[in-house]
């Protein structure tokens, strides 16, 4: 029987509904919700943007066949996975660091968090994140420099030949250092993204639309994202009202905004890998990130924690998994454990 | 190999507390930021632990079956004492670098694994040799871990500070290897490799590998724990 005919004569058990739906088309689809994202961080930082997000992908992708190979495993390096591995890598990291950084960060990502545990499927934490993370500890100066030259002007500012340039407006502090330390911050550029921070996590207009293309084709489910930014401004909204600034609507905006929140909620924290299966575990599941981001962000010494929230919640989705798995049909309760 | 021999390449090679027993974790984990500190807290424990099992084996036919635990403690908790009063006193560097971990070596899980398992059923001088050789076990893994997170974390070698004399600084240390992480990635590292490498070891041995498995079970030193061996006893 040759290979066309087994896949046709495939048997399995009911449904027996196909759907076109592959790891491929999946990955594919998240990589082109995060162009938007992408080609802002270009055009605000300059053509260094571009060269990181190549470094990092081409480096995630290239290690993983690598050690595939090595290992004598089934080489899935073209399943888009690792390409998204690196891309959102790339978007995480401040524009000013070398560019050995994302090389690091791909190989932690792909060998140690990846493939150690087994491969797509059984990684117990979001590579990228994971990496990023890594390099943060690692390397605290360069991953948190995000002072980038200012230019007035665009024409006469030889834009695309020096790189590390950015357009008007992107100044040193991101807008989260700035609101932790009691400055003010300029909403709209927040919005639009022309401030200063990780290449990709700046602009909330480009990161909503690849998340609405996303919802639309069903690859996310809105439930932890909702659950996550609502948890998140009620803590904030709370903390504002206990700290004396009342019912502050523009504090509550600014911290959606700022940061990688945004990119957190829809990109990384719905990876499909490590984010609870069942239903009501991604709302349990939205609302732990709600709670820690709020927590690592109001109380903790750095003005950002989505990426730590982010994994230390990766680490508990077995067990919200155990615990809220949905009783089958015609079954009365399920005792876990 | 005589017995003597053989029961320091045991230490050493074939039952390293640190690769293949698995035992220590806590020191192993926490104090192995430079190669120096390892060092230390290997050498601190190994005069510790060679000491203990020669009292430990001397007293073995007195020390009652009921109270051997406590009698045990106490021995170990007096040689430790002593260490650390003599590191205050002549290597206070190390003695500040270690902290409460010179104290914890009362507690140790292979001074007492190996008072229990060994020096409480054996003569002097093997309880001794044992010692040494589990020690040095000790010390070597500890060392090793040690030089990786050094040379990784902060670009030295035993304080030789390599990276500004030869590189001029051009090598970024990796921070997060003199951290709690670091230690985890590189122990697991080294157990990978000396696996892969099928270093002679208590696990890396034919029998005890359950794909190949001869179930030879008088031919096979694992036979006692091993579950196979228990069912095919069941079968017969």
């Amino acid at each position: 029987m040759d290979n066309n005919t087994a896949k046709r004569l495939n048997v399995s058990s009911a449904p027996h509904v196909r759907s076109g739906l592959t790891t491929r088309s999946i990955m594919g689809d998240v990589c082109i919700a995060l162009i938007p994202a992408s080609l802002f961080g270009i055009y605000n930082f300059g053509y260094n943007a571009l060269l990181i997000i190549l470094t990092s992908i081409v480096s995630c992708v290239l290690t993983e066949y690598i050690y595939q190979r090595c290992m004598k495993l089934p080489v899935t390096a073209s399943d888009m996975s690792a390409v998204l591995t690196g891309l959102l890598l790339a978007l995480n990291l401040p524009v000013t660091v070398p560019l050995w950084m994302p090389v690091i960060g791909g190989v932690f990502a792909i060998i140690i968090v990846k493939q150690l545990f087994g491969g797509l499927g059984r990684n117990f934490m979001n590579p990228a994140l994971a990496a990023r993370c890594f390099l943060l500890i690692s390397f605290a100066g360069p991953m948190t420099n995000f002072a980038v030259e200012k230019v007035e002007n665009l024409a006469l500012s030889g834009y695309w030949r020096y790189g590390m340039v950015a357009v008007d407006g992107v100044s040193g502090a991101t807008p989260l250092a700035m609101l932790k330390s009691g400055e003010n911050v300029d909403l709209l550029k927040m919005f639009l993204g022309v401030t200063g921070g990780t290449i990709g996590e700046t602009s909330v207009i480009a990161i909503l639309g690849g998340a609405l293309y996303l919802l639309a084709r069903k690859v996310i489910s809105i439930r932890i994202p909702l659950t996550y930014i609502a948890t998140f401004s009620v803590i904030v909204l709370i903390y504002g009202m206990a700290d004396g600034k009342g019912f502050d609507i523009n504090y509550l905006a600014a911290h959606l905004c700022g940061g990688g929140l945004m990119l957190g909620a829809f990109f990384m924290a719905t990876d499909y890998v490590t984010s609870p299966i069942t239903p009501n575990g991604k709302i349990v599941f939205g609302i732990l990130l709600g709670i820690l981001t709020a927590v690592f962000r109001l109380y903790g010494g750095s003005a950002e924690g989505v990426s730590y929230a982010i994994i230390c919640c990766n680490m508990l989705v077995p067990l919200i998994e155990k615990f809220t798995m949905p009783v089958p049909f015609g079954r009365g309760r399920v005792h876990n454990g | 190999m005589n017995k003597y021999m053989e029961r320091v390449y045991n230490g050493l090679i074939k039952e390293n507390p640190t690769f293949v027993l698995m035992l220590g974790m806590c020191p192993t984990l926490a104090v192995t930021s430079s190669a120096v500190n390892g060092l230390g807290m290997g050498l601190s424990t190994m005069v510790v632990l060679v000491l203990s099992n020669i009292f430990i084996s001397l007293l073995r036919n007195i020390i009652p079956d009921k109270v051997r635990i406590p009698a045990f403690i106490v021995i170990v908790a007096s040689f430790v004492t002593i260490v650390q009063l003599l590191l205050q006193a002549y290597v206070r560097s190390i003695y500040d670098a270690l902290g409460v971990y010179i104290p914890l070596i009362v507690v140790n899980c292979i001074i007492l694994g190996r008072a229990e398992a060994y020096a409480s059923k054996n003569s002097v001088v093997l309880s001794a040799l044992d010692g040494v050789g589990m020690g040095l076990g000790f010390t070597v893994g500890l060392t090793l871990i040690g030089i990786f997170r050094e040379i990784i974390g902060s670009g030295t070698i035993f304080g030789w500070n390599f990276n500004e004399t030869v590189f001029n600084g051009a090598y970024t240390p990796v921070t997060i290897f003199v951290l709690a992480p670091g230690a985890f990635f590189v122990l697991a590292m080294l157990c990978a490799l000396q696996n892969k490498l099928k270093m002679p070891s208590a696990t890396n041995t034919k029998e005890q590998s359950d794909d190949t498995c001869t179930f030879d079970c008088a031919a096979c030193s694992m036979a006692a724990g091993c579950d196979s061996a228990a069912q095919k006893k069941g079968e017969k």
